[in-house]
C-alpha cells in the first residue's frame, strides 16, 4: 500500500501524559530529530512540580509541546494540531487547548474505567461523542509495545515503560523524521543496560512501523527544512545557553569561573551544566543554602574570579544581603534568577516576569544593581557574556533575568564565531596608586566607568580592607561623615547608571507605525509573532524589546515618546510599565497575564489590534 | 596536586623572603574596642604571631562577619573582608577554594558564629575547607549592647531577658566535634602563649580548624572567665589538653569510668596509670567529645587546648584534584568544542 504524503509548512505537537510516562525526554528526542532535519522550532515543556504526583490524576499531567516549521518561527505555538494524550488525564487536561480539527492520538489502552473515572469521565470519551470535533486516532500504544517486546528478557514493567518510544517512533513516522540519532541515544542512555537499550531501540522501530503498515494511518506528513541563516546550527535550551554563556564569559575574560549555588527549579540544570565542565577550570559549589551560594561566589569573587550564584525568585529574596555587600564593595558578581511563579514557593516549574521589581529594588539602602533580561533560550548565551561583561567592567553586583519559559524551552541557535565574541578581561590593580606612590586607595575610581581598582589578595603593596560599612571616598576606610555617604550613595548610583548600553532599536519596516509594541525578556517571541500576524492583516505596528533593563537604553524616553500609543505586555501586573511611567511620564497601556504560561501570539495580536483601533 | 597536603596547612602559601616583625601585620587604622576589651590582647597575640609563620603578607586575608571581634581586619595589615552578620565562613569558602595560595583566617563571634551563622559554621567544619576559624566566645552581645547569646548561661539577666534567659547554651566544642571538624581546640585571652601555640597548630593544619577563645566583655559581661584568670585558683580547674600527656589540672585529673565515659577526680589519691591520656590525632571523636562534655557553666574544671587534631583530606584540595584530572582526562576546554558538543547541524 502506498501511503499518501501531504505537504504542510508548520506543526505543532503536544505530548501528553503521567508525570512519570517519560513525555519530557519524548518531547526532547522529538525535537532532536526535528532540529537535525532542519526545521525551525521552537518548544515548550510543562510539568508539575511534584516528581510523581498521583497516577492518572490531572495534577500528575506532564507535557511537551513543540513547534516546527519550514520557516522561522518566533513560539512554541498556541494551539497544538496532533496531541498525544497517553492517558485520560492527558487528554482532559489539554482538550481545551485544541482547535476544532485537530489530530488526537489516545492511548486505548489506558482508558480503563478505573482511569476515567480518576478524571471524572463517566464514559469512555473514545466511544461517545465528546471528540466529535476532532480526529481520533485511537492507538492501544502499551500493548503493542508488551507484544512488541514479547521476545525480550525484559519484566512486564520494563516491556510497559517502553511505550513512550513506541509513540515517538508512530510519530516518527508520520513526520518523517531522522531516526539514527535517536537509536544511538537510546544505546547510549541505556549503555548500562543492554537490555532495557535494545528493548526501547525495539519499541521505537515498532511505533514507526506501525505508521508504515497499519492502515489507521493513512496520511504521513512532510515539512521541509527551514531556510535559515547560513551557519552551524545545534539545537539548545535556555538553561544550557545560559551555562554556556557563563563559560564562554569566563574564557573571553580569561579569569576561573566560580560558581556558589543551592539547588532550586529551575534553575538548577545551570549548576548542573557547569559541574560537568571542570576542564575550563571550573569551580562549582554546592553550598549550604542561598546565602553560602552568593557568600561564596563573592569571596571568589573578592579573590580574582568570576564569581557567578544561580536561583530563582525565593533564593534572590535570600541572597539579596549579599547583593547589597557587593554593591558597597564594587566586587563584580553575577546574580542569574530564573524567574518562576510567585510569591513565595508559588508555582515553581511555572514561568513569570514578576522578579523585575525585586531585582532594581529588592534590598535595603540605595543599592543599585545593572539589570540584563535574555529575550530567547539562545540568547541567554549572550546575555550571559553582557553580564559578566558590565559586572567585570563597572565592578558590580549584575541580575541576569531569565524565567522558566527561556530556562526550558528550546529553539535552533546558529552556533556563534568564537572570535566574534566579545573580549571582556580586565585588569588588576598592581600597583599603589596614591598620589603619594606608597598608597593604595582602593576606592579612587577610574573617571570614565566609576569602577574602583580590582585589588587581589596576593598582589604586594597594596593590601587592603573593604566590607560593609560606608566607605571614605578614594581611601575606603569606614567613614560615618555625612556629606561622604552622601557622595558615596551618588557615585554609586551615577556608575550604574553611566554603564554603556546599547540604543533600544526599533522594528517599523514602513516607519508609518503609531502604535509601538514594547517588550522585555521571554515575551520577545510571542510579542514579535503577533506583530506578524498584525502586520500581515494590514496592521502598523513597531516593536522594540528592551535586553537591559537598568540602566535603560539613553534613548528610551525618545523611542516612547515618538509613538502615540505603548503597548507594554508583561507576564506580571505592569513592573515595567511602573518604572516607564515614573522614569519618563509616559501613559504605558499595560496587558498582563500572569497565568504561569508564555502569551499566546494570537492573543497578543488580538490585544494590539485593539490598541491600534482604539482612538 | 595529589600529593598529600596533610599537616602542611599553609604548604602552598609563599613565603615571605624578609624578616618580619609584629609592626608588619599592624594596620594605619585607630584601633576602636571599649578600652579594657579582651579583644586587644587577642589582636596583639595575632600580630605578633604572624610573623613567625613567614608568610608573604599579601598572601594572608582576615574575613569577618559582623559583631565587635568582626571589626579585627581592619587592624591588621593584610588583605581584609568585614562581610555580612553570620556570613564570614561561606565568603572565605569561596575564596579558599578557589585561591588555595592564600591563608584564610575567620573571625567571628559567638553570636555571630553560632546563632545568626550557625549553618554557614557546620558546613565549613564538614567540608573541611582550608580555614583557620578564630572564634571569640565572650557569651553576650556586645556590639548590640548587652542582649544574652547563644552561649551565654541559662536564667541569664540581659536586656532582653530581664526574667533570665531561657535557652540552653551551645558548647561550641561539643558542636564543632559534632559537625565533622577535623581541628578544634580552646584557648583564652589573656594567656599570649598557649593562645599562640593554638594558633600555630590551627595554621599547621590542612583543613578547617575551630579555636574557641574565651575573650571578656568587660563592658556587658565583666569577668566571664574569671576564674580562669585567677591565679588563686586557675591551675586548679584548667585541664590542659597536651597530645600523649595525662589529662590533669593542679589538683584535678580525668579518669575512665567502668562504662566508658569520663569523670574528672582529685588528683590525689589516683593511680597515674587511670589517668586518661590526651590522644588529639584520635580518629574516633568520642573521646575528644566526651572531654568537651566535662565543661561545667561555673568552671568547677575546664579542659583548654586542642580537643582533636586529624588528618582528612580538605575540600579545596579535593575540588583542585577534580579540576586537574577533568583537564587532564579530556583536555582543557575550548569553546569551540564546547559550543558543538551537541548533534549539529550545517545551513548553507
Amino acid at each position: 500500500m502506498t501511503k499518501q504524503v501531504q505537504q504542510l509548512d508548520r506543526v505543532i505537537i503536544r505530548f501528553a501524559g503521567d508525570s512519570g510516562d517519560g513525555m519530557q525526554l519524548t518531547g526532547d528526542r522529538f525535537t532532536a530529530e526535528t532540529a537535525s532535519f532542519g526545521n525551525d522550532l521552537s518548544t515548550l515543556p510543562n510539568f508539575p512540580a511534584e516528581i510523581r504526583a498521583p497516577a492518572g490524576t490531572l495534577p500528575g499531567v506532564s507535557s511537551f509541546q513543540l513547534h516546527f516549521a519550514d520557516h522561522d518561527i518566533l513560539t512554541p505555538g498556541d494551539a497544538p494540531n496532533v496531541l498525544v494524550a497517553m492517558n485520560p488525564a492527558a487528554l482532559k487536561a489539554n482538550l481545551g487547548d485544541l482547535p476544532r480539527g485537530a489530530d488526537i492520538i489516545a492511548n486505548t489502552d489506558e482508558f480503563t474505567k478505573r482511569n476515567l473515572q480518576k478524571v471524572g469521565y463517566t464514559t469512555n470519551p473514545l466511544e461517545d461523542d465528546t471528540l466529535a470535533e476532532w480526529r481520533v486516532h485511537p492507538v492501544p500504544l502499551t500493548s503493542l509495545t508488551v507484544t512488541a517486546l514479547d521476545n525480550f528478557d525484559i519484566s512486564k514493567k520494563d516491556a510497559e515503560r517502553a511505550k513512550n518510544m513506541f509513540a515517538l517512533g508512530l510519530l516518527s513516522w508520520l513526520y518523517h523524521r531522522p531516526v539514527d540519532a535517536t537509536v544511538k541515544f537510546l544505546e547510549s542512555k541505556f549503555a548500562k543496560k543492554p537490555d532495557i537499550a535494545k528493548a526501547n531501540v525495539a519499541a521505537f522501530n515498532a511505533g514507526w512501523n506501525y505508521g508504515e503498515t497499519t492502515e489507521a494511518f493513512s496520511v504521513s506528513y512532510e515539512i521541509k527544512p527551514a531556510k535559515l541563516t547560513p551557519g552551524v546550527y545545534r539545537n539548545i535550551a535556555g538553561n544550557q545557553a545560559l551555562a554556556y554563556g557563563l563559560i564562554a564569559a569566563s574564557v573571553q575574560s580569561k579569569l576561573p569561573l566560580f560558581l556558589g549555588s543551592y539547588p532550586i527549579t529551575p534553575a538548577s540544570d545551570i549548576l548542573h551544566e557547569l559541574s560537568k565542565h571542570k576542564r575550563f577550570g571550573i569551580r562549582t559549589f554546592q553550598a549550604e543554602d542561598e546565602i553560602a551560594g552568593v557568600g561564596a561566589a563573592l569571596g571568589a569573587a573578592f579573590g580574582g574570579a568570576l564569581g557567578v550564584t544561580t536561583t530563582s525568585g525565593p533564593g534572590v529574596a535570600l541572597k539579596a544581603e549579599t547583593v547589597g555587600l557587593a554593591v558597597m564593595t564594587e566586587l563584580p558578581l553575577i546574580l542569574v534568577d530564573v524567574q518562576r511563579a510567585g510569591p513565595s514557593t508559588g508555582m515553581p516549574t511555572k514561568t513569570e516576569q514578576t522578579d523585575l521589581l525585586m531585582a532594581m529594588f529588592g534590598r535595603n539602602g540605595e543599592s543599585p544593581v545593572p539589570i540584563v533580561a535574555p529575550s530567547t533560550p539562545s540568547d541567554c548565551f549572550h546575555a550571559a557574556i553582557e553580564a559578566a561583561r558590565i559586572a567585570l567592567k563597572y565592578r558590580t553586583p549584575v541580575m541576569l533575568l531569565s524565567d522558566g519559559y527561556l530556562a526550558n524551552g528550546s529553539e535552533p541557535w546558529r552556533l556563534p564565531e568564537i572570535d566574534e565574541l566579545p573580549d571582556i578581561s580586565v585588569e588588576f590593580a598592581t600597583e599603589p596608586n596614591g598620589e603619594d606612590g606608597t598608597t593604595f586607595l582602593p576606592y579612587k575610581r577610574d573617571p570614565q566607568t566609576l569602577a574602583r581598582p580590582w585589588a587581589v589578595p596576593g598582589t604586594p603593596g597594596i593590601e587592603h580592607r573593604i566590607g560593609g560599612i560606608e566607605k571614605a571616598d578614594g581611601s575606603g576606610n569606614i567613614s560615618y561623615d555625612p556629606n561622604n555617604h552622601d557622595l558615596m550613595v551618588r557615585l554609586r548610583q551615577a556608575k550604574v547608571d553611566g554603564i554603556d548600553v546599547p540604543d533600544l532599536e526599533v522594528d517599523d519596516p514602513d516607519g508609518e507605525a503609531r502604535v509601538l509594541v514594547l517588550g522585555w525578556g521571554s515575551t520577545y517571541g510571542p510579542i514579535a509573532a503577533a506583530v506578524r500576524r498584525v502586520r500581515k492583516a494590514g496592521g502598523k505596528v513597531a516593536q522594540a524589546h528592551l535586553r537591559h533593563l537598568n540602566p535603560l537604553p539613553a534613548n528610551t524616553g525618545d523611542v516612547l515618546r515618538a509613538y502615540d500609543k505603548v503597548l507594554l505586555p508583561e507576564i506580571n501586573l505592569g513592573q515595567l510599565a511602573l518604572l516607564l511611567r515614573a522614569r519618563f511620564l509616559v501613559d504605558v497601556i499595560s496587558y498582563n497575564r500572569v497565568r504561569g504560561l508564555p502569551f499566546k501570539a494570537e492573543e497578543l495580536a488580538g490585544v494590539i489590534q485593539d490598541v491600534i483601533d482604539s482612538d | 596536586m595529589t600529593e598529600s597536603l596533610n599537616g602542611k596547612g599553609l604548604a602552598l602559601v609563599p613565603k615571605s623572603d624578609a624578616k618580619q616583625t609584629m609592626k608588619d601585620y599592624k594596620s594605619d587604622q585607630e584601633v576602636r574596642w571599649c578600652p579594657g576589651c579582651g579583644d586587644y590582647a587577642i589582636l596583639a597575640a595575632v600580630q605578633s604571631f604572624m610573623p613567625e609563620l613567614g608568610l608573604r603578607r599579601e598572601n594572608v586575608v582576615f574575613v569577618s562577619g559582623i559583631g565587635c571581634s568582626s571589626r579585627f581586619p581592619y587592624y591588621l595589615n593584610t588583605y581584609g573582608f568585614h562581610s555580612i552578620h553570620g556570613r564570614a565562613p561561606a565568603i572565605a569558602t569561596g575564596l579558599a577554594a578557589s585561591r588555595p595560595d592564600l591563608s584564610v583566617w575567620v573571625i567571628t563571634g559567638d553570636g555571630d558564629a553560632l546563632s545568626i551563622g550557625g549553618n554557614h559554621l557546620i558546613h565549613a567544619l564538614r567540608r573541611n575547607v582550608n580555614l583557620n576559624i578564630l572564634l571569640f566566645n565572650n557569651r553576650i552581645y556586645g556590639l548590640t549592647k548587652g542582649q544574652y547569646s547563644p552561649t551565654s548561661e541559662v536564667g541569664k539577666i540581659t536586656k532582653s531577658t530581664p526574667m533570665g534567659s531561657l535557652d540552653k547554651p551551645f558548647n561550641p566544642i561539643s558542636l564543632a566535634i559534632g559537625a565533622e571538624a577535623s581541628f578544634v581546640a580552646r584557648t583564652i585571652d589573656s594567656d599570649r602563649k598557649h593562645l599562640q601555640s593554638v594558633l600555630r597548630e590551627a595554621a599547621a593544619h590542612r583543613g578547617t580548624s575551630l579555636v574557641e577563645i574565651y575573650q571578656n566583655c568587660n563592658i556587658f559581661n565583666d569577668n566571664a572567665f574569671e576564674p580562669l584568670k585567677d591565679p588563686e585558683v586557675r591551675d586548679n580547674i584548667t585541664l590542659r589538653l597536651e597530645h600523649g600527656q595525662p589529662i590533669v589540672s593542679a589538683v584535678k585529673a580525668v579518669r575512665r569510668r567502668p562504662d566508658g565515659s569520663l569523670e574528672v577526680v582529685d588528683r590525689d589519691g589516683v593511680d597515674e596509670s587511670e589517668i586518661v591520656v590526651h590522644d588529639a590525632h584520635n580518629p574516633d571523636p568520642s573521646v575528644a567529645f566526651a572531654l568537651s562534655r566535662l565543661d561545667e557553666p561555673w568552671f568547677a574544671h575546664v579542659p583548654v587546648g586542642v580537643f582533636r587534631s586529624v588528618e582528612r583530606p580538605s575540600y579545596d584540595h579535593e575540588m583542585s584534584v577534580q579540576v586537574e584530572a577533568a583537564k587532564s582526562e579530556r583536555g582543557a576546554g575550548t569553546l569551540s568544542d564546547l559550543l558543538m558538543s551537541g548533534d549539529t547541524w550545517r545551513i548553507g
